[in-house]
């Protein structure tokens, strides 16, 4: 008998429905699960770390001390999402990508949206995301953002939101791939019962995506390349782990220069060049002649390659204008203008304070509220109403009149929870999902994608730097 | 591709030759002090000195001692040539070339990493000492397994190759070098107890102290030691097969790239000499000067390679 301990009456359990009974998605695995022993599972899970350890599938505190090298948190029990949830999900999903498209490409040329009234101008304009260097310029094949993590949100049997759209360089991508690896490793009966669909092609399509997207100078075979920080990069195993998965080099700003009008590696042989370029890279880095000039992790001059069609940069610089915090709360109208049709996922409510009757709302509603500073990120100058104190939530109200455009509020979600073994068993914690979208002439979204998984109970607080874990993610066949 | 890749490989497997070196060398210098009843610590010495860490050992250290001795090998992060900062350097090469190497040989190498970082995480007690010798030369063949049973025959195996070959053979000749006096027929009293511990030493130094009666009498004589390991091509750390093994990996690069470079007229020449040159020549020429100038060619070699295969870092 299998018992969610400690549940959040609040929160829906994808897993455990209210009457102890398992939801229909997870019935073949929870049989298994009741059959298992309880010591061979806590067994297995630090097999599973030892995997990951020796694997060295780590990411790096910032500094420099291999020592500083950490795992993130694995939880073996899948999260497990049925056929039909996916086609809603993916629906949703490619139609909101279809529209980050369109949208960059109408900010970057005739700007119709802003003309038809839509947005406002200023939002585009003043915004650090927009480059004014992309105007006037598409991209080989007028793709802007070709690899997408969207993430989303569940409150309910039939409540997904939207929560970002990552469409700059979203990363855990390799997290997905090494879950499922793991996962089949350590319990292939679990793959021969339930029909899971496969993830392990993500690499094969990334290259096939990349590839085809190549600029219309190339000839012949497209040479990609992965653009990493470097070794000391948070994300470093990740960058070499797609390289090595594609089978393609992985360069850092250093091993590049332009020469002759191309972007060319220094190889063993002299200098070769490079056709795309999947740049894990910010944009400010990209070019220290155009951007940033203090970056030392660019090419000098590749936004002049770029511009003259010489080489394909994925994602495209500028495509940060899309997925700003500011920008989100229009993405229903985006979608709607570039699609013709209503979005199909929610955003979450979003009240925008530089509208007086929205600021009337959200001074009223506090204690309910997450109110965030339209610019900022990593949490700071963000007021959680629910865990405020009064005179936090009055100090917070003060700052609010002071400067209103610089805040939006949104309420406080309920987050759907998905068990992790714990000693006694399992237990209840909240969980989000980010599906991995590639897009060149057409959109594919991987069946599956990377679950985050707040350990702590009751956390809310998902992300890894945070003591957040991840799930292996199951879309079955149905 | 990359230069600086090829460079990264280069190095991974010339740190994690001589981090196998140096265990084989602290191996070789226990068994001495064992067998001894004197003082040990001018074994330490020569030690100390194979090894090419003999004045950063005195920057560190204001007295000789054994056990200091073991430690600065074993452990001390001052010493770039220790065990423990050759596998963390090798380490930290694999992880910069990953994507040039195949799963399982960085995983042997990250787990060598892991096993030795928790191993030496302390001072070794002498009684450890067999423990982690046997651990080392266990994790690098493991490394060596995995390297040779997974990796396709390509510029990638050649880098990898070369790097532990002029790491090898550098090893050799400064072993040679810092007991060559004893091999000198002038000083040594043939058969006294005091040689045959120096000689068996230099032979245990490179694992080659069984094999060499195969090949010779069991009766250990200055001029076979010798010839073992500068001229026999079939003894795998001796000079003769190490350039054996350049050459080769050179040639199949020079194939591959259809060009050849100054490095290739300078591992073909060093080859000739090795195997022409008796060892009954080299001795009345003078061993010390013949490996001093071994050891400058082969140095020069390696500058050679990094220029004309663009290595960078």
């Amino acid at each position: 008998m299998v018992k969610n301990k400690g549940t959040t009456p609040l929160a829906f359990d994808e897993m455990i429905n209210a009457d102890s009974s398992p939801r229909q998605p997870y019935s073949t695995y929870h049989q298994w699960y009741a059959s298992q022993d309880r010591n061979r599972l806590i067994a297995k899970s630090k097999e599973a770390e030892n995997i990951f350890r020796k694997t060295g599938i780590t990411f790096a505190v910032y500094g420099h001390a291999d020592s500083s090298e950490k795992l993130i948190p694995f939880d073996l029990i899948p999260r497990i999402i049925s056929g039909r949830e996916w086609r809603r999900l993916a629906q949703g999903i490619e139609q909101r990508v279809i529209a980050l498209n369109a949208f960059l490409d109408d900010i970057y040329h005739k700007q119709e949206i802003i003309r038809a009234g839509r947005i406002p101008r200023e939002l585009i304009e003043k915004n650090d995301a927009f480059l004014p260097q992309m105007i006037g310029f598409r991209p080989p094949g007028g793709v802007y953002t070709h690899i997408v993590g969207t993430d989303i949100v569940r409150t309910g049997e039939d409540q997904f939101y939207v929560l970002e759209d990552n469409a700059r360089t979203p990363s855990g991508v390799s997290y997905m791939l090494e879950n499922r690896e793991t996962m089949m490793q350590m319990f292939p009966e679990l793959f021969h019962e339930n029909r899971v669909r496969p993830v392990e092609n993500y690499p094969y399509l990334l290259r096939q995506s990349l590839s085809s997207l190549a600029p219309p100078g190339c000839t012949g075979k497209p040479r990609v390349a992965v653009l990493t920080p470097g070794i000391y990069n948070s994300a470093f195993y990740e960058h070499a782990f797609l390289a090595d998965m594609m089978g393609v080099e992985l360069v850092e700003g250093s091993d590049l220069r332009v020469i002759d009008g191309k972007v060319k590696m220094r190889t063993t042989r002299g200098y070769e060049a490079i056709d795309v370029l999947y740049r894990r890279v910010d944009d400010d880095f990209l070019d220290p002649l155009t951007f940033r000039p203090d970056s030392a992790l660019g090419i000098p001059g590749i936004m002049d390659v770029y511009r003259a069609g010489n080489i394909t940069i994925a994602n495209a610089p500028g495509t940060g204008i899309s997925d700003d915090k500011a920008i989100y709360s229009y993405m229903p109208e985006i979608v709607e203008f570039y699609t013709g049709r209503k979005p199909l996922l929610e955003n979450v409510p979003t009240w925008r304070c530089s509208e007086p009757q929205s600021l009337k709302y959200v001074l009223e509603h506090l204690e309910e509220l997450v109110v965030k500073e339209v610019h900022g990120s990593g949490g700071y100058g963000m007021l959680v109403g629910p865990t405020a104190n009064k005179r936090e939530r009055a100090a917070f109200a003060e700052k609010l009149k002071e400067r209103p455009g610089n805040y939006i509020a949104q309420p406080t979600l309920s987050l759907s929870t998905v068990p992790i073994l714990v000693n006694k068993g399992i237990a209840p914690r909240h969980v989000d999902l980010r599906p991995y979208v590639l897009v060149s002439d057409k959109v594919q979204i991987i069946p599956g994608g990377l679950t985050r998984v707040a350990l702590k109970e009751g956390s809310l607080v998902v992300n890894s730097s945070q003591g957040g874990g991840t799930k292996d993610t199951w879309v079955l066949e149905d | 591709m990359l230069g600086r890749t090829a460079n990264g490989l280069y190095w991974m497997f010339r740190y994690i030759e001589r981090a196998e070196n140096g265990a084989r060398l602290i191996d070789a210098g226990l068994r001495m002090s064992l067998t001894r009843s004197a003082s040990t610590e001018g074994d330490w010495d020569g030690v100390l000195q194979s090894a090419g860490v003999r004045e950063l050992y005195d920057e560190v250290h204001d007295t000789l001692t054994s056990a200091d001795a073991i430690d600065f090998l074993l452990r001390d992060r001052a010493n770039p040539s220790s065990v423990m900062s050759c596998i963390e350097a090798g380490r930290h090469n694999a992880r910069m070339v990953r994507t040039a190497l195949t799963r399982e040989t960085w995983e042997a190498t990250n787990e060598c990493w892991i096993e030795m970082r928790a191993l030496l995480a302390k001072k070794a007690r002498p009684a450890d000492m067999p423990e982690i010798i046997d651990a080392i030369k266990r994790r690098a063949g493991l490394i060596r397994g995995a390297f040779h049973g997974t990796m396709l025959r390509n510029e990638i195996f050649n880098f990898s190759r070369i790097g532990t070959f002029i790491e090898r053979a550098d090893n050799t000749a400064r072993i040679l070098d810092v007991k060559y006096y004893v091999l000198l027929p002038a000083v040594s009293a043939v058969g006294s107890s005091m040689d045959n511990v120096q000689w068996e030493s230099i032979l245990r130094s490179v694992s080659a102290h069984r094999a060499y009666g195969w090949v010779y009498d069991a009766e250990l004589r200055p001029a076979n030691i010798a010839d073992f390991l500068i001229s026999n091509g079939r003894m795998p750390r001796s000079l003769a097969y190490c350039y054996e093994k350049i050459v080769s990996n050179l040639g199949y690069l020079a194939r591959e790239y259809g060009e050849r470079h100054a490095a290739h007229e300078t591992a073909e020449q060093t080859l000739e000499s090795l195997r022409n040159r008796s060892i009954d020549d080299i001795m009345d020429q003078g061993l010390h000067e013949y490996l001093e100038e071994f050891i400058s060619h082969n140095n020069r070699l390696g500058q050679e390679i990094t220029d004309g295969y663009r290595f960078y870092h």
